[in-house]
Formats: structure tokens, sequence, C-alpha cells
């Protein structure tokens, strides 16, 4: 079936499914990724048009980022800077000079029809990240990592957004023209490569996802991008190739591109690897080509092939001098690094005291930041990791939120877990509590103000209620003052309901068994 | 006082600060005269008249409320079509760009403007700045004011004959293998290429951005120099533009001495396939030179005999890819959009109409020096030839101050005599490449008339890199000396003007 | 190399020139012409001398991360061929990259 929805009513084939494990049974899949980011610089690359996301069409544009004849870019610092963090941060060798390229080719979103990009001359190389797959442990019970290659990270210019008009699908086939809006067109992207990433057997998915993850988290401690890839500040693409088992050659590689999520990351190798098991066995040949992800069904299509490799008449861009980052420059960036995701895992699960599984659990909910500010407010480990993973979690999940986006901060979760410290709330008061800062109702103390949220553990007030229970309740009573201790719970409750959750549960079971026992 | 407009931009400067003429009065000079002899000459494509009044009568207040006026306050100007101007089209000498109108200015443009340098309109070019007649402009050629029936030299051939004609007194053109030393030579006139990257090419439209260099044309060295010095310095939108002092020119060129210099005479460019009257000139000039008390040597250059074939293939291979951006899309002219064209045929319709030849030669050419297979055979070769040029003007500079040649091969040729043949037309800049390709400054400055057909002859100058004031130097000391010997300024031998 | 008329006519394709035939058949022998002679370059000893992008050796040229104003839309889009809904209307786009 895909192959049959390619463009152009491509051929039929008659090739048979094959299942994902039976494939990764007689095929060993290549994998490599590369991965664009829009970088979190004030300005675009070569201008100084404001690089925020949207904008009315067209207002963020300027002569150098619309290719105006006679304009010339220059290149923001901070630009470079942020690759050579990038670059470090994924354990990279810093170019001691290189130099932009021009990638020629015609497009109508690009002002200038070609591209001022990086070629045989990138500003970092060589380097590695270590990825951590969080559901499959290894043989030790650990669990597994990869370390993935870098073949290089580059510095280039976005391109504009072409709107497709007219015809059926919005689609760029079949539509009648396009819209153009140049207010992406330059901004800084960079472009990370990985080395062909071998050995992963069928975790080949699920290392691609562990690798963007990583990536995602790291880029996001650089504070070099906001990283949102559903704003397509990161986009992915994927090249999948596939080998007979102990054949020793690998088959024609293939390019999926837009891969725009990190579940469509896994899904799409997955997808691929499938197919291309498919074209094997039939006896085919994979052609090189761009393959299209589609998120809907999960599989991809046939995009351009690259049957004529398109040249791209790279040369040195003569309107910019070369870079040679001055080494003093580089390790003072090198310096100033923040401590990277895994080694602040590593060093955050020692302190916690808590199991590496139960760390793959706060970083897959996003609550690693939280939970350390919480815990540098006050609270225990233990009830930091609780609320944000159990009540907040569920809450966020409920409204499709990230857990950052909550309007509740870890000094809140902090000053609430204190007050259940303290015996001043219960669990159940201080879920109330929540939801009253959730709901804009103020801080945590002022959400238990309003709202008269305390404990009651006055023995005068308990009584009365602990009395009325005891009345309303002959049958229990008679069972405790048998012996059944157990009951107790039942006219626990009972006090708790009356009291609208707010007595102190432990001190009215106290009261309770001394009205009705000897003890 | 001399009729204004056969005045200097010194002398009128000097009258406007002085209040001997009015800056209106001096435009309006102009513009008369440019309305009397540009149906000949052609080398205006766009008047800007009334915004030339109004920047003069800003002058002429400033000067009423007692500001200090700038060297070039109340001059008129004719500047090269490749510069952007908010208040007139540009069009670079191109059909592809239609009436299109700038939303910025140059830099260079801008600073003209705050110097009260007034910009009369837009001088005629070759397509792009790619040739060496003007011939290749969509809008039919200039004529050289010496012979009408002659070429003005190019690409930066309007201000070259508007200068020559007295249109204006300063004009700016942009030399990318020769294209202000070139058509000054021709036509009479100083023509001078600074420094690479001493001038901003913020707003020229690109044609080879490794080459490209603004520059000042004039009637005098001095009139250079001023122009120079008001045009050039570091420019924060230019990437390559040089953040060091403006070499001071004016100095040099009032110091107009060339006692204890050493100078190289190139003997690659005195042999064959030179006119004789030109090599008689340049002889003299050299002869001149040492009874000026200069010492001259012979610096032989070897690999200045490959700056052509390396010209030819660098030069086009950045114009293929600066000029894929005229594509019908955001600006200019669209050619087919009716519907049952895309977007790919639209740009090659567009292209195809808006371009001329030459421009489509170098397109081609370039796309080819940059294709896959042949990139190191030509692009990748020529830029070691570039290298090897940059090391001969090295080992030159070392034993001598400056190197001299003929600016130019032969005198102005005759419309259409090479119009279709490139080849022959790409020998028109022989001798002016090299310094494009190293970027080095030069100064093309008139020695006299070829005897053969009574036309101008330039004397070339090159200085070493950010070493502008050595050219401005000896250009002056020649111009003055042959002044003297003449008795008369060489221009009142042009005779084309009816 | 010489080159063929159908060398020129695929390079006029990669240049996005749609030439007619006849201006096919005027340019085609100028550029083999052309190209013989710049391929002169070829004859110079060049082993191992660095190839030159830029004449005057400058690096590190940096702008300060700063936004400036920008153009606004009526200006920019009154030099476009044609304009729709705030943005530069484009013939229909036939293959993507």
């Amino acid at each position: 079936m895909p192959d049959s929805v390619g463009r152009g009513g491509g051929v039929r084939t008659s090739r048979a499914l094959v299942g994902y494990d039976e494939a990764v049974s007689r095929y060993d899949p290549l994998i490599g990724l590369e991965t664009h980011v829009e970088l979190g610089t004030r300005t675009k690359l070569f201008c100084g048009c404001p690089a925020t996301f949207g904008g009315e069409p067209n207002t963020h544009v300027c002569p150098v980022c619309l290719g105006l004849p006679g304009s010339l870019p220059v290149p923001s610092r901070a630009a470079i800077e942020y690759t050579i963090r990038i670059g470090l941060a994924l354990n990279c060798s810093i170019a001691e000079w290189c130099r932009f390229a021009r990638k020629n080719y015609f497009y109508p979103d690009m002002p200038k029809n070609f591209q001022i990009s990086q070629y045989d001359e990138p500003l970092c190389t060589d380097g590695w990240l270590e990825v951590t797959l969080g559901d499959e442990a290894g043989p030790d019970g650990a669990p597994r990592t990869f370390r993935v290659g870098i073949e290089r990270v580059h510095l280039e210019e976005d391109t504009g957004k072409s709107q497709h008009m007219g015809g059926a699908t919005g689609r760029i086939h079949g539509a009648d023209y396009s819209l153009v809006d140049y207010n992406r067109a330059g901004i800084a992207l960079v472009e990370i490569v990985t080395k062909p990433v071998e050995g992963t057997g069928p975790l080949a998915p699920d290392v691609a996802h562990a690798y963007v993850k990583e990536l995602r988290d790291l880029l996001r401690s650089l504070g070099v991008s906001d990283v949102r890839m559903e704003e397509g500040s990161l986009r992915c693409d994927v090249n999948t190739s596939l080998s007979p088992r102990g054949s020793g050659r690998w088959g024609t590689r293939t390019e999926t591109k837009n891969v725009n999520s990190l579940r469509s990351v896994q899904r799409a190798v997955h997808s691929e690897i499938e197919r291309q098991a498919a074209v094997h066995d039939a006896g085919e040949r994979v052609i090189q080509e761009t393959r299209h992800f589609h998120e809907d069904s999960g599989i991809t299509t046939s995009g351009r092939s690259k049957e004529e490799a398109q040249d791209y008449r790279y040369f040195p861009e003569p309107d910019l001098v070369p870079l040679a980052p001055p080494r003093d420059w580089v390790e003072q960036i090198r310096a100033s690094l923040p401590e990277l995701p895994a080694a602040r895992g590593a060093r955050l699960q020692e302190a916690w005291g808590i199991t590496a599984a139960e760390m793959t659990i706060i970083g897959n909910a996003g609550a690693l930041d939280l939970i350390e500010q919480t815990i540098a407010a006050g609270a225990s480990p233990a009830d930091a990791s609780k609320w944000w993973l159990n009540e907040l979690a569920r809450r966020a999940n409920d409204t499709g939120a990230e857990l950052a986006d909550l309007p509740i901060t870890p000094a809140d979760v902090a000053a609430i877990a204190a007050l259940v410290g303290s015996g001043a709330l219960n669990d159940r008061l201080a879920r109330q509590v929540i939801e009253g800062v959730l709901a804009g109702e103020g801080t945590p103390d002022e959400v238990v103000a309003a709202r008269g949220l305390a404990v009651v553990s006055d023995d005068a007030a308990l009584n009365a209620a602990v009395d009325e229970a005891i009345a309303a309740n002959p049958d229990v009573a008679g069972k405790i003052r048998g012996g059944k201790v157990a009951a107790a719970a039942t006219l626990v409750g009972a006090v708790m309901k009356a009291t609208r959750g707010q007595a102190d549960a432990s001190r009215v079971r106290e009261l309770i068994l001394a009205r009705l026992t000897d003890s | 006082m001399a009729e204004l407009f056969r005045m200097s931009a010194a002398e009128i400067a000097a009258a406007v600060r002085d209040g001997e003429a009015s800056a209106a009065e001096v435009t309006d000079a102009h513009l008369a005269r440019i309305e009397q002899v540009d149906p000949q000459v052609r080398a205006f494509l766009h008047v800007a008249a009334d915004q030339a009044r109004e920047a003069a009568r800003a002058v002429d207040r400033r000067r009423a409320a007692g500001e200090e006026l700038g060297p070039l306050a109340g001059v008129p100007l004719a500047l090269k079509d490749v510069f952007t101007t908010k208040d007139m089209p540009t069009t670079c000498g191109s059909a592809i760009l239609g009436d299109w109108l700038p939303p910025y200015d140059a830099t260079i443009t801008r600073r003209l403007r705050e110097a009260g340098v007034v910009i009369l309109g837009k001088t005629n070019m070759d397509e792009f700045a790619m040739g060496s007649s003007t011939e290749n402009s969509a809008f039919g050629p200039s004529h050289n004011p010496w012979d009408l029936g002659r070429v003005p030299g190019g690409s930066s051939g309007g201000s070259s004959a508007a200068v020559a004609a007295h249109e204006a007194p300063l004009g700016i053109g942009t030399d990318t293998g020769g294209s202000i030393r070139q058509p000054g030579a021709v036509c009479g006139v100083v023509g001078v290429k600074p420094t690479y990257g001493g001038n901003s090419r913020y707003g020229v439209v690109a044609f080879a951005s490794s080459l490209d260099t603004p520059g000042p044309l004039a009637r005098t060295v001095l009139d250079a120099a001023l122009l120079h010095e008001v045009m050039s310095g570091h420019d924060p939108c230019d990437a390559t533009s040089i953040d060091a002092p403006v070499p001071p020119v004016v100095a040099a060129a009032r110091q107009a001495d060339v006692g204890g210099m050493t100078i190289g005479v190139v003997p690659e460019f005195t042999g064959e396939g030179f006119q004789p009257g030109v090599l008689a000139r340049f002889g003299e000039a050299v002869e001149l030179l040492e009874s000026l008390g200069a010492k001259v040597t012979e610096v032989s250059c070897p690999h200045f005999s490959y700056a052509l074939p390396a010209y030819y293939l660098i030069a086009p291979s950045e114009c293929s890819s600066n000029l894929a951006r005229f594509d019908a899309m955001r600006y200019g002219i669209r050619v087919g959009d009716d519907g049952t064209h895309s977007a790919e045929e639209v740009m090659a319709l567009t292209r195809a109409q808006g371009f001329g030849a030459e421009v489509k030669r170098r397109i081609m050419l370039g796309t080819y020096a940059l294709s896959s297979g042949y990139y190191d055979a030509y692009y990748g070769k020529a830029q070691q030839v570039r290298t090897l040029i940059i090391r001969d003007f090295e080992a030159a500079f070392d034993r001598v101050d400056v190197l001299i040649s003929p600016t130019t091969p032969t005198t102005a040729f005759p419309l259409g005599e090479r119009v279709d043949d490139p080849m022959a037309m790409y020998l028109a800049d022989l001798c002016t490449i090299p310094s494009d390709l190293a970027g080095n400054a030069a100064l093309s400055v008139p020695c006299g008339l070829s005897p053969e057909d009574g036309l101008p002859v330039g004397l070339q100058i090159m200085a070493p890199v950010l070493a502008d004031d050595r050219m401005y130097r000896v250009g002056a000391a020649v111009e003055a000396a042959l002044d003297a010997r003449r008795g008369y300024p060489l221009l009142n031998d042009a005779k084309g003007l009816a | 190399m010489p080159i063929a008329r159908d060398d020129v006519a695929h390079l006029a394709r990669l240049s996005r020139l749609a030439l007619a035939e006849d201006e096919l058949d005027h340019l085609a022998p100028q550029l083999d012409e052309i190209i013989a002679a710049v391929a002169r370059v070829q004859e110079v000893a060049a082993e191992g001398i660095p190839p030159t992008s830029h004449a005057v050796p400058l690096v590190n040229v940096f702008r300060e991360d700063t936004v400036v104003p920008c153009l606004d839309a009526e200006t920019v889009l009154s030099q476009a061929p044609a304009v729709e809904q705030q943005r530069f209307r484009v013939p229909r786009i036939l293959a993507e990259d």
C-alpha cells in the first residue's frame, strides 16, 4: 500500500507486507538524522529583523532578508556563538577557520535563489551525543545507552513560507498558485547531522526517538532555542537504509522529510523499515529519494526522486568574510556552558536517592526542572516528585498542557507540601489548594484562607462530630466496642464527610477509639 | 568666473562655500548642459531635476544658516544606475527590473546626500555592469564625447561620458574588471578603483561580489580624491568593508610629487595587441615620470597574463548566483503568468526576455564553471591563479611603490565593432583585471592623445591595498606636468559634440 | 573540452533561461569559444597553491544581536508583480525543493 499512494499514480506493486518484528529479524537498519533548529537569537542571521515566530505576513522583512538587489548579509555574533555552544555541548571540534557557502537552487520561498549555508567547512565537526532508551533495559537491567556520532553542526538561513492556494487539498500538488510570506526567511537555522548509526538492531526507532529527545533537551538547556517542534523550530529529516543480515552490504537510503514530533520520528523509522524490507523481499531496489511522513496514517510516501542528484553549485560566499573563532572565545563559551542534561540527571538521581527508572519517568514527564526547583524551595524529593508526577501531571494531561505551562510555581508546590507536612493540610485539602492556585485564586496561603481550608484538630470541635457519627451509626459503634477496631474507618469517614474533609483524620480516629474502647 | 559647468568640483565647492555661486545656480547650469548635450551623449538613463534642485536648495539654506559645508557640498554628480536610490528608479541597464523603485538608499548614495552632493540622475551602463562599451545596456549605448561614433567604454560609460561632456564634474562608477578605469581612459577623464573594501557595496547591485568596487570619475585627480574621501570609509552593513582610516588621498593629490618614488613598469602589458599610439603615449609618460624624479624600473608579473581567463571564470560564477534573484517573484517584470505556466516556467521566460545576451552568456558560463564536475578545473583553478596574481603584486610592491601600465590596449573603439564578439570585447579589460582580482587600488589618468585617431590614452597606476594615496600622488604629478606642457586641459580637445 | 549545443541547452535550463532555438544557435558557439579561452587557467602550475575567495583577508566581521526597524509590508509589496492577502502571489510551484 505505501508505494501505491506515491505521486503521479505510481505503479502499484504486489509486495507482501512485512511486519516490523519480521523485518528486523532479517535486516539490520542503519539510520541517520539531520535536525534543523531555529536559533532563539533576537534577530535573524544576517539582518536586524526580529526572529520571532509568526507576525503579520511580510512585516518582519528588510532589504537583506528579502534579498533585494544591492543588499548584503552581515552575520550575527550571537548566532555564531550559539552554534559554537551547540557544537561544544555535542563534543565537537570547533573549526579554526571556515567559510559560509552559497547553495544555489531556484525556489520561490528563497529570496535570493541561493541559501547562505556551510558546505565543506562546517563550524563544528566530529562529536557525539549519548542517548538513553527509557523503556528498554539492557542485559544488566540498567537502561540501554547509545552513543550517536555527530558528523557536523553548521549554520544557515531559513526560507520563507509558501501557502498553496486553490486545488482540492491546499497542498502543493494541484494548487493553482501560491502565496509567499518572507517573515521566516533569514532566521538562523542550525543543522545537526549525525553519523550513520549502526548496531541498533530492532531498537532503531527508539534510538532515533531518544536522540531527538535528548537533543531537544540539550538545546533547551543551552538556551539557544525554544525548540518547539509544533511551531517548526525543530525539524527532523531521517535517513534509513537496510542491510540483509550478514550480507555486509547496505541498501540504498531514503530521506524522510518533515518529521515534526518525537513520536513521528519513531513511527517514521518504524514504517520505513517495514516498507524497505518489503521492497527488498520483493527483489526490488530501494530508490534513493525524498519521502514524506504523514502524521495521520503513520506511513511515508514518495517525494522527489534523487536519481539525478541535484547540483547545488556550492561556492564560498563572497559577501561574507571567513569565520576564525579565536580560541579564547571558544574556551570562554565552553566555560559558560550550563551543566548538560545527562550529567545533571546523574547528579540529581544520586542526590535524590532515586533509581534510574524513576529518573527516566521524571525526564519523560518534563518534570526535572520543576522538581529540582520545588526541592530547592524546601520540599523533600519524595514530596516534590509525588505532587508533580501525580496530581499535577494528571491535571496537565486533562488540559493537554505541558507541566511547565501550568499556572503554578515550584514554590507554590513546596509551600503546599510544607502545609501537609506540618499537618495544617491533608492530601485531600492539598488537592483543593492546587485546584485553587490553578484557577488563579492566588498563592497557596491565599487559597487556604479564602476557601477556609484547614485541618480541624481541635478536640472540642471534633468531639461533637464524633458523637454525632457514633449516634448515627450504632451498629458500627457496637462492632468497635466488640473489639473490631478496623471498623473505626467507617466512622472516621463519616466524620471527615461531616467536616468536609477538614478534620485531622488521625486525631479523629484516636477520639473515636477513646470513646468506644478502654485503651 | 568660467561657465559653471566647465568648473572642477573643487572650484564649484569653493564658489558655493564663498558665496560666489549658489548650489541652485550650479545645478541649473548642469541641468541645462544635460538638456543641451545629452541627446547626443545619452549618458543619463534618468535625470532627477526636481530632486537635484531640492538638494541644491538645501545646501544653499545650510550655507545661509551659517552651517559649515563639506568639501563637495553643492557639487553635482552623475550616479551609475547600479546604486540604489529611494527617490529614483534603479535599472542596472537591464529590462528585467522594470520600474523597480528600491525601498532603500545605498550607503554611498546616503553619504553623498549627507555631504550635500547634488545627484543629477542615474547614468547608463552595460547591463548589470557586464561589458566595456555600454552597448549591453537595455536602453541603448552612450556615446563618447570625443567621437560620437565610438563607445565611451564600460561598464560605467554613462558616468565617464557625463563627466567628459561636462554634464557633471563628478561621476561614480563601479569597477569589477576595469569598469571605472577603462571608460575613464577612453573618455579622457580620471577613473579610480579604490582598494576593495574601502568603499561600501551596500546598495550596489552585485555583479561579482568579491570584485565589485565603487569609485570616482572626475576631470581632475584632485576632484577624484575629494570624491574618494566623501564616499569611502567603513560601513557596518558591508561585511567586506575594511574598518580602517581612508588613505589620505586628497593630501596626496595636492602633493602631486613623485620625487624619490620607485615606479615599476609591467612588461607583460606593453607588447603585442597594444595600439602603437597607446604604447607611444605610455612610453612618454614613463620618460615624464623619470624627468619628475621617479626611479622607473621593469617588474615582471608573470601571472598577469592569466588574469583575463581567471577573471572570466570568477566573475561569471559569482554573477550566475548573484543574478539568480531576478526571478519575477518579488519585483521587476514578470513574463508568462497567464495561468498556464508554473513558477519555474515564468522564471525562465522572464529571465530569457529580461536579460540581454551578454548577461545570459555569463550566467551560463558561471553555471558551467561551478558545476560539480568542472568546479576544480575551472572555478577552483581560477581561484588559485588569483592567489598567484596577489603574490605577483606582493613581490612587485616589495621592490616598487607603484606599478604602471597603459589602462587599455586601445583607444575607444567604434560602436558596434565588438558587440557580438565577446572575446574581443573582453580584451579591453586586459590591463585592469589584475587589480580587481588582487583587490588593490588602481587609477587611470589621461596621458595624451593617440596619434592615429586623436583619442585619449590612459595611464594606469596600481598601488598596494590601502595605499591608494600613492597612486594619487603619481596621477596628480603626471596630470600637472602634462597640463602645464599643453597649456590647457586635455578635454578642451574633445570635439565630438556638435 | 568543446561545448555542444545540447550542453548549452542544459546550462540554459539550469540557469532558468528559456532560450529560443535561434538564440541557442547563436550563443552555443560563442560559449564554446569563451570556455576554450578561459580553460587557459589550467596551464598554470598551481599545485599546492591555496585558492583565494576573498582578496582582502578579513575575518570575523559580525553584527550585534539588536533588532532594527523593518520595512513596512506596503512598501515591500508595492514592487511585487502580484499580491494577495499581504503575500507575494506566485504561479503554481511544480516541485518541492
